[in-house]
């Protein structure tokens, strides 16, 4: 198990002319897709399982499993989903690689598109990417006029089509179900599973769903072979990785390093610590606000990857890491995290849409100094409540970082129902001139 | 428990009438049905098509979208009201929606909100009279490394101080 030497999804993120599919192929771009026409998609899946590679949108399922759950004889056409619908708070990794080097990430869709045997990939991105929009759009056009996309692509006898499909603001969408019944034309509503999207996906056809980082790791598989990437990261936690970097770090961004990095190089190493050096660390949400946070403590020795995280009662999600110095009110933090599950529940699931909202008024009542000695238990008993007893998973995103918050700042709460308000009246540190 | 129940957002706004939709708009709808399978998808890209064109989704460009999917416009409704990027009411000009999630918050969007509605002299969700300006506040935009930022109709505008975000606004007339 190694460290990434060099970077492989961002290898060429910092060329502005990238997106030039000319610039693009000279760089290697495009060259992937005839090596995976030229294996079965049989073997094509059995390399991607071999490659350890796992969903980069925040489950962290393997990708060759998942593929395989596709009928072998299916009586419908199937179809490839591209989540482009990049919501969880805290990540920006997806953006990068679209606007970016969007051929990469077509080249990524169009090599899954050809394991399970797809003859149309929808590519659904989040509404307020306009630029990553018109960016894959005019990456679409090219690649069509390459032959690369559309009818018999490059000899093989394969058909496909690539339509880009732009949301309308809903966090909810990035829930796979609630993104098929988005780009049928609905409301965001996920689906009861099973059936699963492999059997009864968009227009009930066979449907694969996957992220766009996930993707994008295709072209480096089928070039430098299963083996290779298996051996970057940790077992079972394999390949390279983005993590996004945000809040009261000196350097906020987008990080490639090997899955299972140490926490210590993402914090000091890449974000340069903290943004206020007089500071100290308070705590980290590791993976998008649905992931329970984290103290310092806890951080100590931590590697970054799926199972790490998980074995720490929390995820390594989409791996957007949000530092927080000790500046922060945690009671406030949370009152901010439930304000977004609060707007963002699609109200279909009552312990969901009752729920959030009654949890973000307790910890805003509470923050603001008419709290209630009762209160931080009616809170956990909510959040209890929530979790497990809703169609999709959200509830849980939503009621397991709340208890996480009152589990380890439990004095904190206390505090302002004892003094009636917070005794922290600082804002937020970095905030502009 | 009174204190805790009830609804989170303030009641429901309901479209307004807008012009019938020019024949170009509902050409461009007619090529977004052709592109799809089923033509119930074309429905958000419809909805853009007449936003674009309008400014907002009032009840007539509603009621032709119904017609022209085979939908009743209570269904269209239902649809408009769940996205948060379509308009069910004129806004002005540019409409500026500031990103106040987790990383912006630590990133000072609240300072960043406050400085724009003593400028705009307007509150969160109004327009100015002058029909320049309406202002929101949004959930994470997926530009967390850049924060405090805002999105100004298509454009994203990042690392905001107080200074830059005032000439941004001076470039918008």
């Amino acid at each position: 198990m190694a460290a990434l030497e060099g970077k492989v999804l961002t290898a060429h993120t910092g060329h502005d002319d990238q997106r030039d599919i000319e610039a693009a192929m000279k760089r290697g771009v495009w060259s992937r897709l005839p090596k995976a026409l030229a294996m079965s998609p049989e073997a094509l899946i059995d390399e991607v399982k071999k490659s350890g590679l796992r969903g980069r949108g925040g489950a962290g399922f393997p990708t060759g499993v998942k593929w395989s759950f596709m009928p072998k004889e299916p009586v419908k056409p199937s179809y490839l989903v591209v989540n482009a619908d990049e919501s969880e708070p805290g990540t920006f990794k997806d953006r990068l690689l679209m606007e970016r080097d969007p051929h990469l990430c077509l080249e990524g869709f169009l090599i899954s598109a050809w394991a399970i045997r797809a003859s149309i990939v929808f590519i659904y991105i989040r509404g307020e990417f306009v630029a990553g929009y018109r960016t894959l759009g005019r990456a679409i056009e090219a690649a069509r006029a390459k032959g690369f996309i559309g009818r018999n692509v490059l000899g093989s006898g394969w058909d496909i089509d690539v339509i880009l499909h732009r949301g309308a603001g809903a966090y909810i969408c990035g829930e796979e179900t609630a993104l098929m019944e988005s780009l049928e034309g609905k409301r965001g509503y996920p689906r009861l599973k099973p059936p699963f999207p492999a059997q009864h996906g968009v227009y009930g056809s066979p449907t694969t769903v996957n992220n766009v980082e996930t993707l994008a790791c295709l072209p480096s598989i089928v070039d430098r072979g299963a083996a290779w990437f298996a051996g970057i990261g940790r077992e079972k936690n394999t390949g390279p990785k983005l993590y996004c970097l945000s809040g009261h770090v000196l350097r906020p961004g987008v990080y490639e390093a090997e899955l299972g990095v140490p926490f210590e190089t993402l914090y000091r190493e890449y974000g340069g610590g903290l943004l206020d050096p007089k500071r100290t660390l308070k705590a980290v949400i590791p993976g998008g606000s649905s992931a329970a946070v984290l103290t310092p403590e806890e951080c100590a020795g931590l590697t970054m990857d799926f199972d790490s995280l998980a074995a720490k009662g929390t995820l390594l999600g989409s791996a957007g890491m949000m530092f927080m110095d000790d500046s922060i009110c945690m009671v406030r933090a949370l009152e901010r995290v439930l304000k977004f599950y609060a707007h963002e529940s699609c109200g279909q699931c009552t312990p969901c849409r009752i729920g959030s909202d009654w949890i973000y008024r307790i910890v805003k009542r509470v923050e603001a100094g008419g709290g209630t000695p009762e209160d931080t238990a009616t809170l956990v008993s909510v959040c209890d409540g929530m979790v497990g007893k809703t169609i999709c998973v959200f509830a849980d995103a939503a009621a397991i970082p709340a208890r996480s918050f009152v589990d380890k700042f439990r004095h904190e709460f206390d505090d302002h129902i004892r003094r009636k308000g917070c005794s922290m009246k600082s804002a937020p540190a970095g905030a502009p001139a | 428990m009174s204190a805790v129940s009830g609804p989170l957002k303030v009641g429901i706004r309901f479209a307004e009438s807008s012009r019938p939709l020019s024949e170009e708009a509902l050409r461009k709808i007619d090529e977004a049905i052709a592109r799809y399978p089923q033509k119930g998808s074309a429905l958000l890209p419809a909805l853009w098509i007449a936003q674009q064109e309008q400014g907002y989704c009032g009840t007539a460009a509603q009621e032709a979208i119904a017609e022209r999917l085979g939908v009743s416009p209570a269904f269209v409704a239902s649809v408009v009201s769940f996205y948060t990027m379509y308009h069910t009411q004129p806004v002005g000009r540019h409409v500026i929606d500031v990103c106040t999630t987790v990383s912006c918050w630590l990133r000072g969007s609240d300072a960043l909100v406050d400085h724009l509605e003593r400028k705009l002299g307007i509150r969160v969700g109004e327009t100015t009279p002058d029909g320049r300006f309406t202002m929101r506040t949004v959930e994470c935009l997926g530009s967390c490394g850049t924060a405090p930022m805002c999105q100004i109709g298509d454009d994203f505008h990042e690392d905001l101080t107080h200074e830059k975000i005032d000439a941004v606004l001076e470039g918008l007339k």
